[in-house]
């Protein structure tokens, strides 16, 4: 079989997930949220533990986005996407790539749909994503099962 | 597949939870009898044991009795690789939407937009 060079096996799982969350705001400005990076700085962080290393973004069909930060345990994640679809107060589609350090970790197209319902706006996340080689080493299986319940945690605050 | 699609259903309905969630960050911290897991909850044993329920129907978390205390402790294991990275994508977004929800009310209360709590 063929591995990785760290010696994981190479393998792909195919996943897909939806999200959904009500806003008392109108569509505008959710959309705005989502894609004026002055907006979008304020909320999309990385929480405690991490530094941000480098951000950019330009929403519109072919733009890029590039995040990249450091956590407390020295891993650098890199967000890479490029947008595919974005309709003003309605959808954005992209396509991204997460690394941690050198390793490509999965590969996923990111569906957001912003719906009115009354004054509110529905926001739905529908994520396809290949999830790539494991992602694995003990080290790393032990970080992620710390992260998601680091993160779970911070929900409950 | 299937099997592995009602093992993530399971999983996110256990993840659904406020409650589920406040249980499985206590036992972060380390194996916990029931009773002591119910302590900061505010609502009765029985519930609380039903949330276990879950937990442990799902996987996340498994229970032994030893005498007359049942003692509680996470599952890492439980989560394949793909779940742990589907779950963690989903916190992930699930604390994006959070700060999202926290930003979007911070211009509402500074008169931003039309505005009330969530």
């Amino acid at each position: 079989m063929a591995k990785t060079s760290s010696g994981t096996p190479r393998s792909v799982v195919h996943a897909t997930f939806c999200i959904e969350r009500t806003y008392p705001a109108a569509a505008g400005l959710v959309f705005k949220a989502l894609t004026d990076p002055a907006a979008k700085a304020q909320w999309f962080t990385g929480g405690n533990g991490y530094t941000l290393l480098a951000r950019q973004m330009d929403v519109r069909p072919g733009g890029r986005e590039h995040v990249q930060g450091r956590w407390e345990s020295g891993v650098v994640s890199t967000f890479d996407a490029v947008y595919l679809d974005v309709v003003a107060d309605q959808r954005i589609v992209y396509a991204y790539e997460m690394r941690l350090d050198d390793r490509k970790i999965s590969v996923s197209l990111a569906t957001l749909e912003l719906k009115p319902a009354g004054t509110d706006t529905r926001l739905v996340v529908t994520e396809q994503g290949a999830f790539l080689d494991g992602y694995d080493d003990a080290g790393s299986r032990e970080h992620g099962t710390n992260f998601l319940l680091d993160a779970l945690g911070k929900s409950l605050k | 597949m299937l099997n592995k699609v009602t093992a993530l259903d399971l999983t996110f309905q256990a993840l659904a939870d406020a409650t589920r969630r406040a249980i499985l960050a206590e036992l972060t911290r380390g194996p916990s009898s029931v009773s002591k897991l119910a302590r900061p909850l505010a609502m009765s044993l029985p519930a609380v044991m039903q949330h276990l329920a879950v937990l442990e129907g799902s996987g996340l978390v498994r229970s032994v009795k030893v005498g007359r205390i049942r003692t509680c402790r996470i599952e890492p294991k439980a989560l394949s690789l793909a779940e742990q990275w589907i779950n963690q994508r989903r916190a992930e977004w699930e604390r994006h939407f959070d700060q999202l929800g926290e930003y979007l009310n911070t211009l509402a209360n500074t008169g931003g937009t039309r505005g009330k709590d969530q």
